[in-house]
């Protein structure tokens, strides 16, 4: 590695007395291209959009009655095209390029349709083309997440323009302040790979869209079990093997930084999935699948703001509460707020989000991510998590009151009675 | 001739169809169903959220025999669908006017 970095250095060094400048090689102090961390973000590129497709599509499609599979499949698909166009239509530029006098706020319109990027710069040691598309990966995914929030019901020109607005309005401005040297950046807070970014904005913007929305009509009592628990469990494992991406990804390199994220990955989504599986198993007599993985999602919701910071043993105790807390909290939304958030996003992913973002800062290990965790270092936290939920909650209420006042929401009755897939998209999930 | 519809518990299906083919019964069709009678629907719990689950599934067997083995016929569907417990279904008898086979167009008894 020595020698190679020391070859690596001496050929620049060469080059740059061939083309006679040396100066311009004192300035050089930033990284080169890194061979091994493009190739392996390129890689968790691939695996984070496998999670949203079709990963994500198939545990949502799972989970909904076989009236509704066409529609939750073609929701989330739908949202990912939008939102990687959306992505290049300035989505990109306001999240990372530099805002000026704003830039605590939001970025600019600097980068807007991949501008002023030359092809091959660099940022860190990998491709800003590279960067470019794993961050689209992640804000393909967010508004993806809220659609379990909503299916059965919503009309689906509402969902392409609630989730084109949304990503402007509440994921652009937040990952800028979390990733893109916004002002909770400045501040230090801990999110490696998205408990505020995705989960938290995604999950709390679900609820209110759940509540602004109405409940499906048959709620609570006489709603369709989820159609396909096997798809469910399909889904829900593509997300998992996805995730080693999304969080491993978050490293922005090929390290041991990378690989501690992942290991504490898979043991905290292990981990709730028993504790989901057990809770469940006391509570009704019976293990169930989709109890099981959705413990999985639970646990992966959890550990990612704290991926990149923790150590194995801590990664359990983050599976044990996400198991726990997210499996409370989807009872305590729709039994006793009487909330139909059908797929449970904010249970797991809101709860999920905040939760870890919260455990990080007590349990952030200084030797793995370079801060220790801490009293000082969670009140950091809790501001993000209080800022962000603030965010999504008021914009997102502005948002879905807009798109109620001007297109509407819900489908009407009759054809929620018939399903959405016959009723808005002429396809049958099943023909038999 | 009899037509004989049984609705039965779907996992008793190879009990019947074999118990039937021992006493040469050569066809029948079955078809996937959902009911409830007196064992009515039950309770499934997903994510912390109760489903009740009104029509369970069942499966209907419809058989057209010789009038002559009525009996016997009902005789083996109800000992071998049977499990002692709530919910092992109901076999009606009818009465069928005519039987034609599409391919030579035999009628009557020769038919089934």
């Amino acid at each position: 590695m020595m020698i190679k970095k020391l070859l690596y250095f001496t050929g620049i060094f060469l080059l740059s007395t061939f083309t006679g400048s040396l100066e311009t090689l004192a300035e050089h102090h930033e990284p080169a291209l890194d061979t091994g961390d493009t190739a392996w973000i390129m890689t968790s590129t691939a695996l984070v959009l496998f999670m949203t497709l079709p990963g994500l599509a198939l545990f949502y499609g799972g989970l909904v009655s076989s009236k509704n599979v066409v529609s939750a499949l073609m929701q989330v698909i739908a949202i990912a095209c939008l939102m990687s166009v959306l992505w290049l239509f300035g989505a990109y530029s306001f999240s990372f390029a530099d805002g000026g006098d704003l830039n605590k706020y939001i970025g600019s319109f600097e980068k807007f349709l991949f501008n002023n990027i030359e092809w091959n710069a660099l940022s860190g040691t990998i491709p800003e083309n590279v960067f470019f598309i794993f961050q689209l990966t992640f804000a393909v995914i967010t508004p993806a997440l809220m659609v379990g929030a909503y299916v059965e019901r919503i009309k689906f020109s509402s969902v392409l323009l609630i989730s084109a607005i949304w990503l402007f309005v509440v994921y652009a401005p937040v990952t800028h302040w979390v990733w893109g040297g916004g002002w909770l950046a400045e501040l230090g807070i801990l999110d490696f790979a998205g408990g505020l970014v995705v989960h938290t904005t995604a999950g709390v913007s679900a609820l209110v869209i759940a509540i602004l929305l109405g409940n499906r009509s048959e709620f609570p009592n006489r709603v369709q079990p989820p159609h396909n628990p096997g798809l469910v469990m399909v889904g829900a494992c593509m997300l998992w093997v996805g995730w080693f991406g999304f969080n491993g990804g978050s490293a922005l390199a090929a390290n041991a930084n990378a690989g501690m994220a992942m290991l504490v990955t898979h043991i905290a989504a292990a981990t709730a999935s028993l504790t989901w599986m057990a809770i469940e198993w006391y509570k009704n007599g019976k293990p169930g699948l989709v109890g099981l993985v959705t413990g999985t999602i639970a646990g992966l919701a959890t550990i990612t703001p704290a991926s990149g910071f923790v150590d194995p043993k801590s990664a359990f105790i983050i599976g044990l509460l996400a198991g726990s807390i997210c499996w409370y909290c989807s009872v305590l939304i729709k039994q006793t707020f009487n909330i139909d958030d059908s797929l449970d996003v904010f249970a797991v992913h809101g709860i999920g989000g905040m939760l870890g973002t919260l455990m990080v800062g007590f349990l952030a290990n200084e030797s793995i991510g370079g801060t220790a965790g801490g009293l000082e270092q969670a009140k950091i936290q809790i501001t993000g998590i209080v800022a962000v939920a603030a965010l999504s909650i008021v914009a997102t209420y502005i948002i879905v009151k807009i798109v109620q006042s001007t297109i509407g929401l819900r489908v009407s009755g009759k054809e929620a009675q018939e399903g959405l897939d016959i009723t808005t998209h002429g396809e049958r999930g099943y023909h038999l | 001739m009899k037509l004989i519809i049984a609705i039965i518990k779907t996992f008793k299906l190879e009990d019947v169809q074999t118990a039937l083919s021992k006493i040469g019964i050569e066809g029948m069709t079955v078809t996937e169903v959902r009911g409830f009678g007196r064992q009515k629907g039950h309770k499934e719990v997903y994510r912390g959220s109760e489903y009740s689950v009104k029509y369970l599934p069942k499966i209907k067997i419809e058989i057209v025999i010789d009038k002559k083995i009525e009996e016997k016929v009902i005789k083996t569907i109800q000992n071998s669908a049977n499990t002692g417990e709530i919910g092992d279904g109901k076999i009606f008898s009818f009465s069928i006017d005519k039987a034609i086979r599409i391919r030579t167009g035999e009628k009557g008894p020769k038919a089934i």
